[in-house]
């Protein structure tokens, strides 16, 4: 298969301090992987470089064949890149269709597909059953529990029909069943065709979900390649538990 | 309902409005409701980049003006010589919309990294830029003010108030349909993500600089050509009062006392002040007026922040089986306590 989402050589600087020296990844299409590292470690920063929100002073990012380097975020998203965020981020007075119903309109319509307004209500429903949200369609974010805006976001980046999903600690501060409920989504998406990279702590979670692990260290990749092997990689062990 | 028969109807209920002001024979309900009409206008258009996108503009006073002044411009450029009122009114609307578009987009332009009290400090600087632009600038008359002498009578209207009411009208019918459409619309849509969180709008793939460029031109148009007429109405523009507080002041009031998230707000907001305006200033003085606004804003941001229809959907939201949801609820929030709000932060 072929890799759908290359970094070469990416660096990121904030000031004086280098938060990605040199980051080289590339995800192949279909793949399930996981990216960890301690705290400040820069993965959010790798991810909003990947994704558009910063811009990277050095190297560049080929998605789908194609050089994304300076496309801004929502030309990025349309082109089949979703993310969540890792604190949840949703559209507060909108309710959970309508939030759902953004990234329908905005990307799937946009990319030519012309969707009637009750077709897009379908999808909507859909989309918030498949979350099991749907009861909650008409209500506001701001009734959700902690795991619901997990899920939300989840269904939000869905919604914009993705090739790519970056999952940002979807599941921090969930309890276990929470975690298995996000996981078993995730896989499913990914099984419907959808590469998924996963961002995460819970290291149950990270294990159970990455066909292969990424460790990213001060803003280097110390490791990459199968995740039992990665985690009794010496350099890694040295990141996390210390000497 | 849909746009069309939405259109049709608000034209007929500006007509009944028109002819029940007829049947009273009384100029002065045309010369108070323009001031109305106008303020309908202004706060929808106001709305349209502070309601829905959430960016306030303090500069409505300079994109009325700036509609005004190229009304003179033209008048002075052609009219004043030969042709008295070789540009009929309509036209003349346009281009102050025109005008103040362009003026619009570019100011969108300029301040698109700007947000908040930043992004308001900038528009309010712009129409002080604005306003030292005209008073020195003599051929509109600079700061000594311009004269437009109107003609008297209009075609089949009798005296011209009456035409120029009637044009307010069609524009306020022009401006909620414009908003109305908006509002229903993924253009719409859009806004209201821009008003929520830009950073999820781009991450769901809406192109948010665009979006606030489309704001910031239909919203200027709008106030543009609310400003167009004014020199007829006045007969003598003078910068001070045209490029007045009460502009500003009032188009943010009158949208915030009638709720920001629907077209229909500024609409109450704006027949609400307007006329409460205009009758304090036949019974007790013009200058009670920024008071009474002044007062009646503290009232609202106290007691209904989100205006008369936050009030009314607060209202109508207390049904049972919500009662029995907001509970369901309450239940759940223990759960949600015991896990931790914030993740464990990744700082860059």
């Amino acid at each position: 298969m072929s890799d759908l989402l290359e970094v070469d050589n990416l660096g990121k600087r904030f000031g004086g301090f280098v938060a990605l020296e040199n980051i080289a990844l590339s995800v192949r299409a279909g793949e399930r992987l996981g990216l960890i590292g301690p705290n400040g470690s820069g993965k959010s920063t790798l991810v909003n470089c990947i994704c558009g929100t910063l811009r990277n002073e050095q190297g560049s990012v080929r998605f789908d064949g194609r050089v994304i380097d300076g496309l801004p975020a929502h030309a990025r998203t349309r082109l089949g890149l979703a993310r969540s965020f890792q604190l949840p981020r949703p559209f507060v007075s909108l309710n959970l269709m309508d939030n759902v119903r953004i990234p329908l309109l905005y990307t799937v319509a946009a990319r030519g597909a012309h969707h009637a307004a009750a077709a897009v209500d379908d999808h909507c429903h859909r989309l918030l059953r498949e979350v099991g949200l749907e009861a909650k369609a008409r209500h506001l974010p701001r009734d959700l529990t902690q795991v619901e805006m997990r899920k939300l976001e989840l269904a939000r980046a869905m919604a914009a029909e993705p090739k790519l999903l970056i999952a940002d600690e979807a599941m921090a501060g969930l309890t276990h069943s929470e975690i298995e409920d996000i996981l078993t989504l995730l896989v499913r998406l990914n099984e419907q065709g959808v590469t998924v990279i996963l961002i995460e702590h819970i290291m149950r979670a990270v294990m159970s979900f990455s066909r292969r692990l990424v460790v990213l260290v001060s803003g280097r990749k110390i490791a990459d390649g199968n995740p039992e092997e990665v985690m009794r990689d010496p350099e890694v062990e040295r990141a996390y538990l210390g000497q | 309902m849909r746009s069309i028969p939405f259109l049709l109807l608000s034209l007929v209920v500006g007509a009944a409005a028109f002819a029940g002001a007829m049947q009273l024979g009384n100029d002065y309900i045309f010369f108070a409701g323009y001031v109305v009409l106008q303020y309908i206008v202004l706060s929808t258009a106001w709305n349209i980049l502070g309601g829905y996108c959430g960016y306030v503009n303090f500069g409505t006073a300079g994109f009325f003006a700036l509609g005004a002044y190229s009304t003179v411009a033209i008048y002075q450029l052609i009219e004043a010589n030969e042709f008295p009122h070789l540009v009929p009114l309509p036209v003349l609307i346009l281009i102050g919309g025109a005008i103040s578009g362009v003026v619009g987009f570019g100011m969108g332009y300029l301040t698109l990294r700007l947000r908040g009290a930043f992004f308001a400090i900038a528009t309010l600087a712009l129409a002080v830029v604005l306003e030292t632009l005209v008073v020195n600038w003599d051929f509109v008359g600079g700061s000594r003010g311009a004269y437009i002498i109107r003609p008297e009578t209009i075609g089949p209207f009798g005296s011209y108030v009456k035409y120029l009411a009637l044009l307010m009208l069609l524009l306020a019918v022009a401006a909620l349909n414009v908003a109305r459409l908006i509002e229903r619309s993924r253009l719409g849509y859009g806004f209201a993500t821009i008003r929520d969180d830009e950073l999820a709008a781009e991450a769901a793939g809406v192109p948010t600089l665009r979006l606030k460029l489309i704001a910031t031109t239909i919203s200027g148009a709008l106030m543009g050509m609310a400003g167009a007429p004014f020199p007829y109405y006045i007969g003598y523009l003078q910068p001070d009062s045209t490029f007045g507080l009460d502009y500003a002041v009032n188009s943010i009031a009158m949208p915030l006392i009638g709720g920001t998230t629907s077209w229909v707000g500024p609409l109450i907001g704006a027949i609400l002040l307007g006329s409460l305006q205009q009758i304090i200033t036949v019974t007790i003085s013009s200058a009670v007026n920024l008071l009474i606004v002044g007062g009646l804003l503290v009232f609202f941001v106290v007691v209904a922040p989100n205006g008369i229809l936050g009030l009314v959907h607060k209202y109508l939201q207390r049904k049972p089986d919500d009662f029995v949801g907001r509970r369901r609820t309450d239940l759940e929030t223990p759960a949600a306590a015991a896990a931790p709000d914030a993740a464990p932060g990744t700082p860059p």
